[in-house]
């Protein structure tokens, strides 16, 4: 079972393709090379929401279809729920 | 290959193609809805189109009025098309901008004469266009004929992973082989406007859509008070795992497909002027920007969903589809088109699009969608400023 997809190689954030629990070993794929990837959550994350791949420190810029999908606003560690939270947009902020 | 595929569907009077065959009742204005709505009631199988404007309207606002109400009465999905208005002068300038087509259309004004009268003219002519159109029969159209408008709604992050790109794949085929397309959804464009502008067709086209863009977001900076966190994303964009306008519109334009560059930039409710991909400067409200679709002769519109947005139009058919596995469950009644399997790989873009093409065809010979069976009917004009 798959349970995250990541659209280009350069993505820093992966999406749940299915519920995930707390502690969840995950496979992945990256979309772009087709190639398998690995994670595991630390906490909960619903089917649709991202997953980070990564530590994130405030100010960091979270990179999504190879592109820049926003600024982190608090700490995040790798394998936590990205969302509304601790990522905000910079274009209308 | 999509152009391949034919369709059985209404050719009109000036050669354009329809897949539906409305008798469509359009008021001039908001005050005469009562008479429209009237002669839909007594004339069965015609379709009145009540809508709150046409009264004060000026300048850009009340051109782009006429171009929607013009537009819609020449839609190829209307076979004929009954205008009412409170006074003759507007009525009549419908009518003549509806009858360049050919087709069947008549105007009754409500001055001097009262509801109860006009709604009788009215519906004496209703009852000969919608037994005329009765008659009509389909024929033998290509796909390639089919101008196809594409638009995605409550978009969540699969949307960018299956029911966009699935679109896309389906916006390559047709394009590549003679069809015509229009995409829009201009502040949605907020992230991914460097993907759009890369993929105009010349420096010309990417200036046009360029300049459109940034005048779009003038009017959101100059009205907006906060970072628009409560209207753009949606709650249910949130709910779907979408964070920012930015990644909403990285996936949205997933559904311009890989190769196909756009042609052109169009007003809202303007009609392309030839084949290919068409940019349309629009709101990202569905039912407005579908509106502005049909108003400009699209036929068929395509609609990604990720949580499930319900959305129809009155004349145009929205085909919709979800890659939201829990989605295609839960709101199974207005899914046209399951793409969920791509997000386990057990489908491929591909295979997703010809699909969708599927999909079409059978929706221009007839079928109807979901939300045409569940009578979605939003016809929603959009307004530019307040009226004078």
């Amino acid at each position: 079972m798959i349970h995250f997809l990541v659209h280009d190689s350069t993505d820093t954030v992966g999406v749940a393709v299915v519920d995930l629990a707390a502690g969840t070993e995950c496979t992945g794929r990256d979309l772009s090379t087709n190639q398998p990837l690995k994670s595991t959550t630390a906490e909960a994350i619903p089917l649709g929401h991202k997953l980070a791949l990564k530590d994130f420190a405030t100010g960091d810029t979270v990179i999504k279809y190879g592109c820049e999908i926003g600024r982190v606003v608090q700490p995040i560690r790798a394998g936590q729920h990205v969302h509304v939270h601790n990522l905000k947009t910079r274009r209308w902020a | 290959m999509a152009n391949d595929r034919k369709i059985l569907a209404y050719r009109r009077e000036n050669g354009r193609v329809g897949v539906r065959n409305h008798v469509i009742i359009l008021p001039v204005d908001d005050i005469s809805n009562a008479a429209c709505e009237a002669v839909g009631h007594n004339i069965k199988g015609t379709l009145a189109l009540p809508h709150a404007y046409g009264r004060l309207q000026f300048g850009e606002d009340l051109e782009l009025f006429f171009r929607t109400m013009i537009g819609t009465g020449a839609n190829p999905n209307v076979a004929a098309a009954v205008v009412i208005g409170i006074e003759p002068g507007w009525t009549q300038r419908i009518v003549d901008g509806i009858a360049n087509t050919g087709k069947p259309v008549a105007g009754f004004s409500i001055e001097g004469q009262g509801d109860i009268a006009t709604v009788a003219q009215a519906a004496v002519k209703a009852k000969e266009y919608v037994q005329w159109a009765s008659e009509l029969q389909r024929t033998e159209c290509s796909f390639s004929e089919l101008y196809i408008s594409v638009k995605c709604g409550e978009s969540d992050t699969t949307t960018g992973l299956a029911s966009c790109p699935t679109v896309g794949n389906v916006i390559d085929k047709h394009c590549a082989t003679g069809g015509t397309a229009s995409f829009g959804e201009t502040t949605e464009l907020t992230g991914a406007e460097h993907i759009v502008a890369a993929k105009a067709a010349n420096e010309e086209v990417r200036g046009q859509f360029m300049a459109a863009f940034e005048n779009y977001s003038k009017l959101v900076f100059s009205e907006k008070i906060d970072d628009l966190s409560e209207s753009q994303p949606t709650k249910g964009n949130i709910a779907g795992g979408l964070t920012t306008i930015e990644e909403k519109a990285l996936g949205n334009v997933e559904k311009l497909g890989k190769k196909t560059k756009f042609v052109g930039c169009l007003k809202p409710a303007e009609a392309p002027a030839g084949d290919g991909l068409w940019f349309m400067d629009t709101s990202s409200a569905a039912a407005e920007a579908v509106t502005l679709w049909a108003a400009s002769g699209a036929v068929v519109h395509l609609f990604p969903t990720g949580q499930g947005n319900v959305i129809g139009n009155p004349i145009e058919p929205v085909i919709k589809l979800s890659g939201n596995p829990k989605t295609v469950k839960t709101m199974k009644e207005h899914i046209d088109l399951d793409v969920s399997p791509i997000l386990q790989g057990e489908m491929t873009l591909d295979q997703a699009g010809d699909a969708l093409i599927e999909m079409i065809v059978r929706t221009a010979n007839g079928r109807l969608t979901a939300a045409e069976a569940l009578g979605h009917r939003e016809f929603v004009m959009t307004k530019l400023y307040r009226s004078a």
